[in-house]
């Protein structure tokens, strides 16, 4: 078995699955995940996620303000979530599948803005999946006016001052999302735009907002709420009306700084925490040259000779770790729960990013020591409740030849089954990818 | 067979699934106030270290860095009546033996003679001399009542293991939370990372912040959390099993026996969880602790010799007890075949001379009232090893 083979399933893919083979040709398998998307079983869209939420309100409001029940939005997203971790259980695109959670971390929404629970799935299957070998200026454009996006982000009530609105009422501007598009999502700070771009640029997206308790249960432009006349965001001028908050999008999209800063962040996801400035560059320019293709850029990644080394670097934050876990010790779908307990248990709950700049992709933020006891606990709970499992064939599955020969002894001459899959589970060479 | 989460009532955590068109055998319900708990020690137990032949004049020639001080010395065992002694980590045992609560039964082992851990606990829970796809205390419950609202058989802590898998179904209880290693399985783990340049530090820390004192091999644990947490899982046992209407037969393990090196000072924290989970398991029974057997058993007994890091390798016979109100006890039950150079097994292990499925029949058969056919589907092909008397009291 070849390094090749497990480093493509561990550190492209979400870590090989019990009794799955590897590919024979590694390059070519992750090549070949890029050009279609497996088909996706039937969801709700944002417009159910609305309605979900609109009822629940009105539920909670004849009641005397208490919701009797679960409601819909809570069972609503079990349902979601529990897809979510099936599909990645057992997935035949991992590399796919760990793209779309690079770009929806990217863009990150949070529960912790609430009706974002209703939403989160939806989301990554509109605004995200259709554009993941795609070009980036779709993705910014889709995600911008998604529901979940306006919302988490404010811009669904952000109001032009000049407005038909903002005349009539105290309502203004909100720049959450215009400024965490230029600082996270496109031109970074590196990029060198003022607050006066912010400002500009908040204004341009005025009015692109959400109906929300109505049809279309959906994204929105509401006119009254358009900051009119012109505006200047880096050095360019954009008109009034819906369509020039798309030409913003798509011009920040082309700008250079914004290519250098996806670049990074997917050499720091990919490669290093430190992220090679070659590999950067490799990347940087398939972006500037394709026009921003994503499908292009993740082809450079796979033939970063930087990404195929040995030993495996990345440190596995908690849902890889709890992902990797359970695909290595075959966890069959109807158990997927373990997964989404794992992913609370050890500090990374779905869709649960404190901030608008996702989860940390380094392992300076992951692996601290509290974490890492936590990460024993977790595999020996898991290797408790797990049917018999041979030790030998997880770490043949999970590891191949990446298993140090101390490892594999110690594997080997553990007092149970339990132990020997916690050990495994606990071995530093499983915790990175 | 899957585990699945509900929670019904008390019974919080694990229900394993039915397996319908089950045929019972009939039987008449034998249940009744009768509770059996066996705990299995994953990981091989040193036998000869947890309930020494003090009286054996080979033992220090094999094993003098094992040997503790006889009975009466400061930290010497606990006598049990002139010829062995146990380990003083096992206090509550001692007071039970006193009590006439307590049976070891030493140069025990079951009817395999693998010395690989995963094979002779497929074995020990098969019941027999091969791996089978159910546990000998899952077929035992084919002849009790196993109503679906209350099961009589109910699995404590994480795991199902093999010994109550099969085609009763049985309820499970399991603590929320996450359910913490034994000091020894965390110490292997911090040694597969002391070389790793970024987590060998974190780890180290981590360890540390839980009251482990180094990262180093045999290094004491005062962690409490661990010691705690097997007598937590014994109390919830307790209660369950206390409820006039709750399960009668439990399966419980505790890890951390696997004791190839440092074995004084990383056996001690397991003999007193063992210990405490006893006395915690006895507490909450209350007056049904008076109708209760509790078999500890482990998979084999240790080399008799101590190997180069104080510590011992697989071996064979080893030691399991009984306890229990309803357990005639007060006695050491061992047909000794001593400890001199010509009475080891291949010269190396304690010889067995005690079946362990006969002490297993013995308790079916008189304890849980199980009638001879119940008894041989537990375990088949075992007419060799005809079920002991006089384990419980009549």
């Amino acid at each position: 078995m070849s390094h090749a083979a497990h480093i493509a399933a561990i550190r492209f893919g979400l870590g090989p699955r019990l009794g799955e083979a590897l590919p024979e040709d590694p390059r070519e398998w992750l090549e070949a995940q890029l050009d279609q998307e497996a088909p996706l079983p039937p969801a709700p869209s944002t417009a159910d996620g609305l309605r979900a939420h609109a009822a629940d309100i009105e539920e909670r409001q004849r009641n005397g303000g208490i919701l009797p029940g679960r409601g819909q939005v809570a069972s609503l997203m079990r349902a979601e979530t529990l897809a979510w971790a099936e599909r990645r259980l057992t997935t035949v695109q991992p590399f796919r599948e760990r793209l779309v959670d690079f770009w929806v971390n990217h863009f990150t929404v949070s529960r912790r803005a609430s009706i974002v629970g209703a939403l989160a799935g939806a989301y990554e299957r509109e605004a995200i999946r259709p554009h993941v070998t795609g070009r980036f200026a779709d993705m910014l454009v889709a995600v911008a006016r998604h529901p979940a996006m306006l919302l988490y982000l404010d811009n669904a009530g952000s109001v032009g001052p000049g407005s038909r609105i903002g005349q009539r009422t105290r309502r203004g501007l909100n720049e959450n999302l215009a400024r965490e598009i230029l600082e996270l999502h496109t031109l970074s700070p590196a990029g060198g735009y003022s607050q006066a771009d912010v400002q500009e640029f908040a204004r341009i997206l005025t009015g692109w907002s959400v109906a929300r308790a109505q049809e279309p249960f959906g994204y929105l432009f509401r006119p009254n709420a358009h900051e009119p006349g012109p505006k200047r965001l880096l050095g360019r001028e954009f008109g009034a009306g819906e369509e020039a908050g798309e030409a913003a999008l798509r011009f920040l999209a082309a700008h250079p700084a914004t290519a250098r800063h996806l670049a990074t962040r997917l050499v720091r996801h990919f490669v290093a925490d430190q992220p090679p400035p070659e590999a950067v560059r490799a990347v940087e320019n398939t972006l500037r040259e394709t026009g921003g293709d994503l499908g292009a850029a993740a082809r450079t990644l796979i033939r970063l000779p930087q990404a195929w080394e040995p030993p495996l670097t990345k440190f596995r934050s908690p849902a890889d770790y709890v992902l990797a876990a359970c695909r290595a010790t075959g966890l069959p779908t109807e158990r997927a729960a373990m997964v989404l307990t794992g992913l609370a248990g050890l500090g990374q709950p779905l869709w649960t990013a404190p901030q608008p700049n996702g989860w940390p992709d380094t392992a300076a933020e992951w692996a601290t020591p509290e974490a890492m006891m936590r990460r024993f606990d977790w595999a020996y709970t898991l290797a408790g409740r797990l049917g018999r499992t041979d030790p030998r064939e997880v770490a043949a599955a999970a590891l191949g030849p990446l298993a140090r020969a101390e490892t594999v002894t110690a594997v080997s001459r553990a007092g149970s089954l339990r132990d020997a899959i916690t050990l495994l589970l606990g071995c530093p060479e499983f915790m990175y990818r | 067979m899957t585990l699945r989460l509900t929670r019904r009532g008390f019974l919080l955590g694990l229900a394993a699934s039915a397996a319908p068109g089950r045929t019972r055998i009939a039987f008449a319900r034998t249940a009744g106030e009768r509770r059996l708990v066996v705990v299995i020690l994953r990981g091989a137990l040193d036998g000869l270290y947890a309930v020494q032949p003090y009286g054996d004049p080979a033992l220090a020639g094999l094993r003098a860095p094992l040997v503790l001080p006889e009975p009466g010395q400061e930290g010497g065992l606990l006598d049990l009546g002139g010829f062995f002694g146990l380990h003083p980590a096992l206090p509550t045992l001692h007071a039970l033996y006193a009590a006439g609560e307590a049976l070891l039964l030493h140069a025990v082992a079951g009817p395999y003679r693998s010395r690989s851990h995963f094979e002779a606990q497929d074995f020990l829970e098969s019941g027999a001399g091969e791996r089978l796809t159910s546990g000998w205390l899952n077929r035992a419950l084919a002849g009790l009542p196993n109503p679906a609202e209350v099961r009589a058989g109910i699995v404590i802590g994480g795991g199902l293991p093999l010994l109550l898998r099969g085609q009763t179904p049985v309820s499970a209880y399991a603590p929320p939370g996450l359910e913490p290693p034994a000091p020894e399985l965390l110490y292997r783990i911090a040694e597969l990372h002391a070389t790793d340049p970024l987590l060998g530090r974190v780890v180290g820390e981590g360890m540390r912040a839980r009251g482990f004192a180094a990262q180093t091999l045999g290094a004491p644990s005062t962690e409490e959390r661990q010691r705690r947490a097997f007598p937590r899982l014994a109390a919830a046992a307790g209660r369950l099993l206390a409820a006039a209407d709750g399960p009668r037969v439990a399966a419980m393990e505790l890890g951390g026996w696997d004791t190839h090196a440092a074995q004084p000072q990383r056996l001690a924290p397991a003999l007193h969880a063992l210990d405490d989970g006893i006395a915690a398991l006895r507490e909450e029974l209350g007056p049904a602790w008076a109708r209760t057997a509790v078999l500890v058993i482990t998979e084999f007994g240790r080399t008799a010799r101590v190997n180069g890091n104080t510590g011992t390798d697989h071996g064979t016979g080893g030691v399991a007890f009984l306890l229990g109100g309803a357990v005639a006890g007060g006695r050491v039950v061992a047909d000794w075949p001593g400890l001199a150079e010509g009475r080891l097994l291949e010269g190396r292990d304690l010889m067995p001379t005690l079946d362990l499925r006969r002490v297993a029949k013995g308790l079916l058969r008189d304890h849980l009232r199980l009638p001879e056919a119940a008894v041989s589907l537990a375990f088949p092909g075992s007419a060799a090893a005809p079920a002991l008397a006089g384990l419980v009291r009549a």
